[in-house]
């Protein structure tokens, strides 16, 4: 096979002049974490929100909580990404359209709304998965304790349901890393775009490539190692 | 803010977006499903072999395809097959590989990977008794494998890897960045062509979402039945 391999190619310059192509794929990870990270925020609150009104008493909050999750997980993540960008300008008011796509990095924060919101929708069915776990007891307890509803889900069911499914969202926030590569599609330079943009001015299609793998797995190795420490500390006692 | 809307548009298109878009979205989806269920038991089989080096090589490939973006790996083997094509049939030149084939190859070896762990999970949850009863009858390894192991870790698994295979057609759609015509694709397409972005990519999601949905709603259903009281 005739394949050129060139491993020295990330200490040489890219074509804007100043930044080696190893500066591209840093710039490109900076992007993956910081769209991940915002993202990540967010999906937290909303999705802490919705997987409680997913196990309240009342039928309306369930199937409004219900609906928004199957809105998001029946929609692929990159038409998502599309209705975000370009279709949500088009059906605002014309000024607010035209502020939107007058953003600089716009591609940024859509692609942050649009993860946060798809990834929301997974950590709510987590969120009330771990509430549902606990037994009843606790929130007869609560009650019992004179605790109001809101009280109980604020001292009693989040703090322990949250601790239960901390190992299913750490594979989330696994996963809005990988999924922060579907914005590549609007324009965000995240790591894989960074990637493809050093494989179309070098031609060095495999090395990029290497590299931009070795890179999501560090970061994968990490993220692990990180939520094992968290996950040890926030365990249930008594709990397999 | 819909009075501008374009209806038409959907009207003139639906024809060729679902006789060639989604007709390619459903038969990858069908094709990389089989040969992912099929690479996955076998990678399930490696982890759980007992043997190191054969376990290792396995365990290695499924945490690697795991770790890395599916959007990386369908660009990784948009370049890589043309090369695997030549060494497999001996040709000293890259061969040229259809989109359809390469899009194939990619996602049938990216999904195994997530099938190799569900079918892992269900072989787990076939009771050990059962094993040592097939061995008590005398058959070996595969043996006892094909005949009671297996049929019973894919009943029990049979809504989770519906569910996975609900994520596949999704994750199908990321094909565009390939530029080929699958539904998005073919609806992005006639959207530029025409400068209809919003009502078409709205049909795609609506599309999507009903499709999805029922399916999802199958699975649930399926659940029950075949849950093993």
């Amino acid at each position: 096979m005739n394949y050129h391999w060139n491993w020295a190619i990330f200490r040489e310059l890219s074509p804007d002049g100043v930044h080696t192509y190893m500066d591209t794929l840093l710039a490109g990870l900076w992007w993956t974490l910081a769209s991940a990270l915002a993202a990540w925020a967010m999906a937290l609150l909303l999705g802490v929100a919705v997987g409680a009104a997913r196990t309240l008493p009342g039928a309306l909050p369930r199937r409004l909580a219900s609906a928004y999750v199957e809105l998001f997980r029946n929609i692929p993540l990159l038409v998502q990404m599309f209705l975000w960008f370009f279709v949500l300008p088009e059906l605002l008011p014309r000024s607010a359209g035209d502020w939107l796509k007058s953003l600089p990095d716009a591609p940024f924060f859509t692609a942050v709304t649009c993860l946060g919101f798809f990834t929301s929708a997974r950590v709510a069915v987590q969120v009330a998965a771990g509430i549902e776990a606990l037994s009843r007891g606790q929130k007869l307890a609560a009650t019992a304790l004179g605790l109001t509803l809101p009280q109980t889900y604020r001292f009693v069911l989040l703090p322990l349901g949250l601790r239960i499914v901390l190992p299913p969202l750490t594979s989330e926030f696994l996963n809005i890393i990988k999924n922060s590569s579907v914005a590549l599609t609007i324009g965000l330079m995240e790591l894989t775009a960074s990637a493809r943009a050093v494989q179309e001015f070098s031609f060095q299609v495999f090395e990029a490539f290497t590299a931009a793998t070795l890179i999501y797995v560090l970061v994968n190795l990490v993220v692990v190692a990180l939520m094992r420490q968290i996950e040890r500390r926030a365990a249930l006692p008594g709990r397999v | 803010m819909f009075a501008d809307f374009d209806f038409d548009v959907i009207a003139r298109s639906w024809v060729y977006l679902f006789r060639v878009g989604m007709l390619f979205t459903l038969k990858l989806t069908v094709l990389a499903m089989t040969g992912g269920i099929v690479l996955g038991t076998l990678l399930a089989l490696m982890r759980l072999s007992g043997l190191k080096g054969v376990a290792l090589v396995a365990a290695g490939y499924v945490n690697l395809v795991r770790s890395v973006p599916l959007v990386l790996v369908i660009f990784w083997f948009y370049f890589l097959v043309p090369y695997l094509a030549a060494w497999v049939i001996g040709a000293a030149e890259p061969v040229k590989v259809g989109p359809f084939w390469s899009a194939l190859v990619t996602f049938t070896l990216f999904e195994a990977a997530y099938y190799c762990e569900i079918m892992r999970g269900g072989i787990a949850s076939v009771p050990r008794g059962q094993v040592w009863a097939a061995q008590a009858l005398g058959m070996n390894y595969w043996q006892s494998m094909r005949h009671i192991v297996l049929p019973q870790a894919f009943r029990n698994m049979v809504p989770v890897l519906l569910t996975q295979t609900i994520v596949l057609f999704q994750d199908v759609s990321l094909v565009y960045v390939l530029s080929i015509p699958d539904f998005v694709g073919a609806a992005s397409k006639v959207a530029q062509r025409d400068g209809r972005l919003v009502e078409m990519y709205l049909f795609v999601a609506l599309v999507y979402f009903v499709l999805c949905l029922a399916l999802s709603r199958l699975v649930q259903h399926l659940q029950r039945r075949f849950a093993v009281a």
